[in-house]
């Protein structure tokens, strides 16, 4: 039982946030980075790479540094109280995670240099229009052809789909749309032939990209994992891409906390600061209390998101996004009230951090689907 | 990182669930496990098997019976208390006053009372609430004045919980109303219940049930002896208390209890050609509850570790125990009631005053009179000990900086 970092990890987290905590203090310089063609600073992605962020999920012998759970959540808490808009969930989480459980050590050995250096993004085209938050509802086919396979269908709201070089596209190979069975994960190259994306700006001021599929053709050796096997796969690496969110969001929320706490007591009406008024006290109070217990569920989902047992791991999680997403809206919502009118400007962080956890809340399944996930688990009460 | 348990902590939950299974008899256990009161013979009967094998004061230094566990094992002493339906020691004598006359107390207090309290031989209630001193404690007015060796205390306390049973009560009472302060002029002192002009008259709370009382003092004649610590510093002592009194108020385990058993009951009580368990709107809310609660035993877990690894340095988690504790068993009653459905209207006490009939419930629903009273009952707990707004002004204070 132990809630602490070692002391690697606290020179990553130190590290971390000398780079990542200050990057976007001057909300100009995050809306240039937006402007930016990826939508994000390419010089703070080069300093992710130079850092060894980029390599961070991937074992020693995959040419990683071998972090797990917890080495993303500091990276993730980080990100989250920053508000960075560069990739590092959709690259690196999902993909690099993608790559590092499903790939083919001659995959990994052709990709990961390329991940690790940052000339390399990767972005998971999973979500369809009809799938909602269903991970094995996949209408995407990939029809077995001479040369391998040839996939075709539509993608919606590919996170960092427009700057990826590759993306992780789900696919039917065979079963009934909503199986688990019968699902496959390809690597496709976001130039090859028949691949199209439009990418757009997301609420949260990210990127995002809607991609079409029209025959596109693979060779055999554009699967990663086994052919017909990506549905467990796929929901491993959701796992662990949504602790990761969970962390994102505990940082967010710690920072704007803080910043409301800071409001309350310099912010001056009747003579005196507004933080004198009980109201206004008790709801910080249960900003605090709901960031508390969202922070123990964030550390719960971390330690459990490598769990083999998965059902065990499925309630875990699923319980810990629940958490955090009823977390986010109290906590940005009261936010904002406290604020007032200054919280609902784009001039001021509040807002900013308030759009981000609102856009998490719905990420990977908003509270009621994760609700019925732990329904479904059996619950969070092991035998006595 | 790491959320596991060590080999020698299970083998210590073990134990302690083992002890608890096979020491403490399944009467007195199983009333607990269906909502039901127990009697003050049953809590002193299984306080003192505890006490027999050393289980009473785990938390005491190791001269007065002490165990020297670590915070993890405390916790897990706790929580198989809770989880195994085991009558927890009234916290009144053993985590109230003991401790306070451990800290203050003279050497004599201490072979006084100390033995007879991890025994459950003297049976201790607390005088602290007034009818005009509830958050506002230090607004107290019962007075003590010194005369000779004695001191005579009049005034009168409120919601003193099981004064009926009680030997002794621990009182705070003004020694000094020309203090500068309110909270200096107030000394802690220990009275016997059979002193003439301790009078108890019984307040019946809304589940039915005589749990607390009001305490009259008349002209109650209270040896010098029984002052703890200095005079007029008996505030001190009530924030130790208070501090105590803290630990532990999560609950977790009868929580957790508590769920289990509504999963059990939900899965056999008839709804429509099924259970109550095939509603899924039923299953989610016991689900958003489990989360809760999943969140609080981290958090706990969380305040238990940094005091093995930091000692007793304040924690900010630590002062949302308190909140959430209680709110989630609040919840756990209001989902029991609605389980109960109709069903938890028939209303049964065997001691009521007021004629209630045969309380004919079907077959299956025998818990379901239950339901109702703890649903009532525990609206106290988000009252009692620092009510829960109580609470926020302090972490309002201590924590957030206002």
């Amino acid at each position: 039982m132990d809630f602490e970092f070692g002391d690697e990890q606290r020179m990553l987290k130190d590290s971390v946030d000398r780079l990542i905590g200050p990057a976007y203090d001057d909300l100009m310089a995050r809306k240039r980075a937006q402007q930016e063609p990826s939508g994000y600073s390419e010089a703070l992605w080069s300093k992710y790479a130079e850092l060894g962020l980029l390599a961070l999920p991937f074992s020693e012998e995959q040419g990683g540094f071998g972090g797990g759970a917890e080495e993303t959540l500091i990276v993730m808490e980080a990100i989250g109280r920053g508000l960075a808009l560069e990739p590092y969930l959709a690259s690196i989480v999902l993909g690099g995670n993608f790559i590092r459980l499903g790939a083919t050590a001659a995959q990994q050995a052709a990709l990961i240099p390329h991940i690790a250096d940052g000339s390399l993004r990767l972005a998971f085209a999973h979500t369809e229009r009809q799938a909602r938050y269903d991970l094995f509802d996949v209408a995407t086919v990939a029809r077995a052809s001479a040369g391998g396979f040839v996939l075709e269908g539509d993608k919606s709201v590919v996170l960092h789909g427009d700057s990826a070089g590759k993306f992780l596209i789900s696919a039917r190979t065979s079963g009934g749309r909503r199986d688990a069975h019968g699902i496959t994960l390809f690597l496709v190259d976001a130039s090859a032939p028949g691949v199209s994306r439009r990418g757009f700006a997301t609420q949260d001021g990210q990127r995002a990209a809607s991609i079409s599929l029209g025959s596109v053709e693979l060779s055999p050796d554009a699967v990663i994992g086994t052919v017909d096997g990506g549905g467990p796969l796929i929901e491993q690496v959701t796992d662990i891409a949504i602790a990761a969110v969970c962390a994102e969001a505990v940082g967010a929320m710690t920072a704007l906390h803080a910043l409301t706490l800071e409001y309350l007591k310099t912010r001056k009406q009747f003579g005196v600061p507004i933080g004198s008024f009980q109201v206004l006290q008790h709801r910080a109070v249960d900003m605090f209390t709901a960031l508390e217990q969202a922070r123990s569920m964030e550390y719960y989902a971390a330690m459990m998101a490598g769990e083999t047992d998965a059902i065990r791991r499925r309630a875990a999680i699923s319980a810990a996004k629940v958490q955090i997403n009823n977390a986010c809206r109290i906590v940005g919502q009261s936010a904002v009230q406290l604020h007032g009118g200054i919280g609902i400007t784009m001039e001021y962080r509040a807002g900013h951090y308030f759009k981000r956890l609102t856009m998490i809340e719905s990420l990977f399944g908003d509270t009621e689907h994760h609700l019925r996930q732990v329904d479904r688990s059996g619950g969070l009460l092991e035998a006595a | 990182m790491d959320l596991r348990f060590t080999a020698s902590e299970l083998a210590f939950r073990e134990e302690m669930k083992s002890f608890f299974q096979g020491r403490i008899p399944a009467h007195v256990r199983d009333r607990i496990a269906s909502g039901r009161h127990v009697g003050k013979a049953e809590w002193v009967e299984a306080q003192r098997i505890m006490n027999a094998a050393g289980l009473a004061v785990p938390h005491w230094p190791a001269e007065w019976g002490g165990r020297g566990w670590t915070p993890i094992q405390r916790y897990i002493y706790d929580e198989e208390m809770q989880l195994n339906h085991v009558p927890v020691p009234p916290p009144f004598g053993v985590h109230m006053v003991g401790p306070v006359i451990i800290a203050f107390g003279t050497e004599a207090q201490k072979q006084r009372f100390l033995p007879r309290i991890a025994n459950l031989d003297d049976w201790w209630c607390q005088g602290f609430s007034e009818p005009g001193a509830g958050s506002d404690l230090a607004n107290l007015k019962t007075r003590a004045v010194r005369d000779g060796n004695e001191w005579v205390i009049n005034g009168q306390k409120t919601w003193t919980t099981l004064a009926q049973w009680a030997d002794w009560i621990f009182v705070l009472a003004r020694t000094n109303p020309e203090a500068r302060k309110p909270q200096e002029g107030i000394s802690f002192l220990l009275v016997d219940m059979k002193t003439p002009g301790v009078t108890v008259r019984p307040i019946q709370l809304i589940d039915g049930k005589h749990e607390v009382n009001e305490v009259f003092f008349d002209d109650v004649r209270v040896p010098a002896e029984n002052l703890v610590g200095a005079e007029n510093r008996g505030w001190d002592c009530a924030k130790f208390l208070l501090g105590n009194e803290r630990s532990n108020i999560a609950r977790v385990g009868t929580s957790k209890s508590r769920l289990r058993r509504i999963r059990e009951l939900a899965r056999i009580v008839p709804a429509g050609d099924g259970a109550v368990w095939d509603n899924e709107a039923f299953r989610l809310k016991v689900s958003a509850l489990e989360i809760e609660l999943k969140a609080l035993e981290m958090t706990q877990l969380r305040v238990v570790a940094a005091e093995r690894d930091h000692g007793n340095r304040p924690n900010p988690a630590s002062s949302i125990l308190k909140i959430r504790g209680s709110e989630i068993q609040q919840a756990t009653t209001e989902l029991a009631l609605e389980l109960a459905g109709p069903f938890a209207l028939a209303y049964h006490d065997a001691e009521a005053e007021i004629p209630n009939g045969a309380n004919d419930l079907p077959e299956g629903f025998g818990w379901a009179d239950t339901a109702a009273p703890e649903y009532f009952n525990y609206r106290k707990v988000t009252i009692y000990g620092g009510s829960n707004e109580i609470q926020r002004n302090i972490i309002a204070k201590a924590v957030l900086g206002f």
